[in-house]
């Protein structure tokens, strides 16, 4: 017996789950940290923030959230196509999502440009002058965004695995435990921006 | 019975890979359990090196054989490589990966490939701590918790040694993950959790803390590298940041850090303590919801470290009396321990030694403690020798201990051999007599007021010091004769049976050593857990 049939004779999708959720709740710490930082320097600095915040564009928010819900009920569709044996259609349901996922990261591109070609970027001189409130506002606005757009990198690789493996038939209608879990942390991401889109674009 | 078996024991196996790469690249728990132990060995011998040379320095005032710079080098890479890379890892990467799965009833851990993967990521992570030390523009001199707003300021190597720390807590993440999922899918038929025997307790209780406090140490972590490469400022005060809040979610994760170090070991001594004293675990049940007592406290205690470094009185009053009551589970648990010695018949060997050595340095470490948490006494405590005596007492004296206890108890069971008892025991006692010669001077020239983290001190603590580095050349040499003992004995003639101490668990069922696939067919378990006749 060789190494890779002893880890190949277990199979368990709810162990797989389960560690998936585990890893869940240590992201959701992950940013739990940021969100204490975040409320911390807006109890210091609220003036400035109310200021900082109306610079940013409510518009490019909104559209990035929509996509973003739109990319979810796209990826947990696509896990019923899969148990309904419609791989054509899963897959579909993932490109969609994997567009949208795209499509979040030019219009943070875009966003991201768009200040730093203000001077507004940490480290710049325009920033400090405006005061410490601006400062954090805009340190934690890269900071924050940052990580999160990380994750829907992260995601989109996830994502990209499991494209390729319903296309070889690893993951098929009683074998989609991975799809889920892809699933699962897509969901996650799209969690953490329900609650960083009103923490910077609409609390003004 | 060796001979009786089918299978090959894990040792002699011969997978698809050889030599070397049947090690690196295997996905069996023993095996990246060993990995782990051998890992641990050589980071260890260099660490403790670094600390024997800072005791060196101390042992007269002034200039002794390095300049300050290299000394606060020195406390730096001693910290960050005994904290991050032995005991936090520590009992769960070598006992608890090659364990969990036997004493729980199971083959192997829920996700083998990703327990190799959390190998490797500790290699990374420690290989980055070296580059730390050997390249750029100099050691890291910060100390081992990168207190802001030095840490980016300093021209220290700091950023290779903060992504080593960050690296390091991805692979304690993903063996909690996989420690608590084992637990919950993969126990033998029958073995309800209250038949599950301590030591995976201790696992389970340190897996959840392990997956709730190391991402708060991650991400802030990454705050720091931000500060560095971008000036982000969260944590600057030029712009507007706030050091204390570094402290603050440092803290949130470096304090419940302890437990993580601290609950595998007591797990440990408690699976020694009942196996060597032939009797069932004394209040089995209040062990277990002592060690999720202190997790879930020990998670809230973290204000106990800044006393002193600026908090309101309502915290301070808060963060006092919360560290008091870790105490309570903690004090359960002593009283636990001696009162399953109580009328036992007790096998006086090699492994209960440690156990009992444990529990006085272990004692000395909590009460030390305590008067660190009133807040009077931490004042004038806090940033003295006191405070790096007693967390050596806990870190080293508990997590330490237990180690080394718990080798000498699975010795058998990982190599199939003895070892040589009589040297074990002489080890032991030159061992502790040099621990509590450097340890215990160090907590009263603390108490008479030397600072910590100076590579000089105040002629009036001369003779303390003296002694007390002495000490630390009595410890090393103990430590070598334990170690040299415990390798030399791979050679050993003496082949170890199943059950060489008479105890009752299911790693004590199978041969020593242990089948590739452990159990030739899953037991069912039908009596209660510890039970001896």
């Amino acid at each position: 017996m060789n190494q890779t049939a002893h880890t190949a004779v277990h199979r368990d999708d709810l162990a797989s789950k389960t560690g998936m959720w585990l890893f869940l709740y240590t992201e959701m710490l992950l940013f739990g940290t940021l969100f204490v930082v975040y409320s911390v320097y807006r109890y210091r600095n609220s003036q400035a923030f109310h200021l900082a915040a109306e610079e940013l564009d409510v518009a490019i928010g909104t559209i990035n959230t929509i996509i973003l819900l739109i990319s979810s009920a796209t990826i947990a569709m696509s896990i019923t196509a899969i148990q309904l044996k419609n791989k054509k259609l899963a897959l579909g349901l993932l490109a969609v999502t994997v567009i949208c996922g795209l499509v979040f990261l030019v219009n943070k591109y875009f966003e991201w440009g768009h200040h730093i070609h203000e001077g507004l970027y940490p480290g710049s001189e325009i920033l400090r002058q405006r005061g410490y409130g601006d400062v954090m506002f805009y340190g934690l606005y890269y900071f924050m965004t940052g990580v999160h757009a990380l994750h829907i990198i992260i995601g989109l690789t996830f994502i990209g695995f499991v494209v390729y493996y319903i296309i070889k038939d690893d993951i098929k209608h009683d074998d989609f435990v991975l799809h889920e879990n892809s699933g699962l942390y897509w969901h996650l991401v799209d969690l953490i921006w329900i609650f960083l889109f009103p923490l910077f674009y609409l609390i003004t | 019975m060796q001979e009786t078996h089918t299978e090959p024991d894990y040792l002699a196996y011969q997978g698809k890979h050889k030599g070397i790469f049947a090690w690196i690249l295997s996905t069996d728990h023993k095996r990246i359990g060993l990995l782990y132990l051998f890992s641990f060995l050589l980071f260890f011998s260099v660490a403790a090196t670094l600390g024997v040379l800072m005791k060196f320095e101390l042992i007269a005032p002034g200039k002794t054989v390095m300049d300050p710079q290299t000394y606060n080098a020195m406390f730096t890479i001693h910290g960050i490589i005994m904290i991050f890379a032995i005991v936090i890892p520590g009992l769960p990467a070598v006992f608890g990966n090659f364990f969990l799965p036997i004493l729980i009833g199971a083959k192997d851990v829920a996700f083998p490939r990703l327990n190799l993967l959390s190998w490797y990521l500790y290699t990374t992570g420690v290989i980055f701590v070296l580059v730390a030390i050997f390249a750029g523009e100099g050691a890291p001199d910060t100390g081992w918790t990168f207190y802001a707003p030095y840490s980016f300021r300093t021209a220290g190597n700091m950023l290779p040694a903060v992504l080593g720390a960050f690296i390091l807590g991805f692979s304690t993440i993903i063996t909690g993950i996989n420690f608590i999922v084992t637990m919950h899918r993969m126990r033998a038929p029958g073995m309800t959790w209250t038949k599950m025997p301590l030591f995976p307790w201790s696992l389970y209780a340190t897996g959840w803390i392990q997956l709730l406090a190391t991402p708060v140490i991650g991400i802030t972590l990454l705050l720091i590298v931000a500060e560095k490469l971008f000036n982000i400022g969260f944590f600057d005060p030029t712009l507007g940041g706030d050091p204390v809040l570094y402290q603050h979610l440092f803290w949130t994760y470096s304090h419940p850090a302890v437990y993580i170090m601290i609950l595998p070991a007591m797990g440990a001594i408690s699976e020694i303590i009942s196996t060597l004293s032939h009797k069932t675990v004394f209040g089995y049940k209040f062990m277990i919801g002592s060690m999720l007592g202190i997790a879930i406290v020990g998670y809230f205690v973290w204000g106990h470290h800044m006393f002193t470094s600026g908090m309101s009185n309502v915290s301070m009053y808060t963060f006092s009396l919360l560290t008091f009551m870790v105490a309570i589970p903690s004090a359960i648990k002593v009283f636990n321990w001696i009162s399953t010695m109580h009328k036992g018949s007790i096998d006086l060997r090699t492994p209960f030694y440690w156990a009992l050595g444990f529990v006085f340095v272990f004692m000395i470490g909590g009460f030390t403690g305590l008067m660190l948490g009133s807040l009077a006494a931490d004042i004038h405590l806090h940033n003295t020798h006191f405070v790096v005596g007693h967390f050596h007492y806990i870190v080293f004296g508990g997590t330490g201990f237990a180690f080394f206890g718990a080798m000498h108890y699975w010795y058998p069971k990982i190599t199939g051999r003895m070892y040589d008892e009589r040297w074990a025991n002489i080890g032991l006692t030159i061992f502790f007599i040099g621990f509590n010669l450097l340890y215990g001077l160090m907590l009263w020239l603390g108490y008479e007021g030397m600072p910590r983290r100076y590579f000089d001190y105040d002629e009036s603590f001369h003779l303390g010091n003296i002694y007390s580095t002495m000490g630390s050349w009595i410890m090393y040499a103990g430590l070598g004769i334990i170690i040299i003992n415990l390798l030399v004995s791979l050679k050993n003639k003496r082949l170890a049976p199943a059950n060489p101490w008479g105890g009752s668990t299911l790693e004590w069922t199978i041969p020593s050593p242990p089948p590739v696939e452990n159990f030739d067919e899953i037991p069912t378990i039908t009596k209660k857990v510890y039970h001896y006749e």
